[in-house]
């Protein structure tokens, strides 16, 4: 079976990406795969809670990324460098996250088969 | 109308190096307004890095990505027009 990460860098809303990379990891688990999502970089702004993208004319990613433990996408795994850089704290985010340091990065891609980059 | 330009970000910080570009070309009296992803900067934890500028946020992008405890004023999109015609030229650093 294969096993797929899915890497995104990008902030919500400026642009599909993480839409995108959402949309994927629902895809991976909708045919049963096993999916983990590693936020790194901007990315990681896309758990902060209580978005209200009503006013810019987007939809809420808020609802897709609370369907991702319904279709068994436990693991997210958030770049601690990347939150400390932004001031942020894994407690504060809209999902219960998994920090990890970049020197974790090295296992956390060979845990895996297939890395899709969003 | 003053000889002054409004800078208008709208990157977050995976590109430092664009805010980095938009304060060394700021000259006294010019403004900057942060619009999209570039919202992310009025966040507490980088406020320092504007030293005495002081930037406007459009108020529905910090809205939309659920950023609280904004550093600076929020503006809607009637006083980024207002913006745009109160200054003598616009950039767009994106």
């Amino acid at each position: 079976m294969n096993s797929f990460l899915i890497i995104s860098r990008a902030a919500p809303y400026g642009s599909a990406a993480a839409r995108e990379a959402l949309e994927l990891a629902l895809a991976c688990a909708l045919f049963d795969r096993e999916v983990a999502l590693l936020l790194l970089d901007d990315a990681v702004y896309q758990l902060l809670p209580e978005h209200s993208p009503a006013g810019i004319g987007q939809k809420n990613l808020a609802a897709m990324q609370q369907s991702l433990p319904l279709y068994d996408v436990e693991k997210i795994y958030v770049c601690q460098s990347s939150l400390e850089a932004r001031g942020l704290r894994p407690e504060a985010l809209a999902l219960p996250v998994t920090p990890v340091d970049p020197q974790s990065l090295k296992a956390l891609l060979r845990e895996h088969e297939a890395i899709i980059n969003v | 109308m003053s000889d002054s330009t409004l800078h208008i970000l709208n990157r977050g910080p995976n590109q430092p190096d664009l805010l980095q570009h938009l304060l060394d070309a700021m000259s006294e009296g010019d403004q900057i307004l942060l619009i999209e992803d570039g919202i992310y900067w009025a966040s507490e934890h980088f406020a320092e890095r504007f030293l005495l500028a002081r930037p406007k946020v459009l108020a529905a992008d910090a809205e939309a990505r659920g950023l609280t405890n904004l550093s600076f004023e929020t503006v809607d999109d009637g006083d980024f027009v207002e913006l745009c015609v109160e200054h003598r030229r616009s950039v767009s650093w994106c």
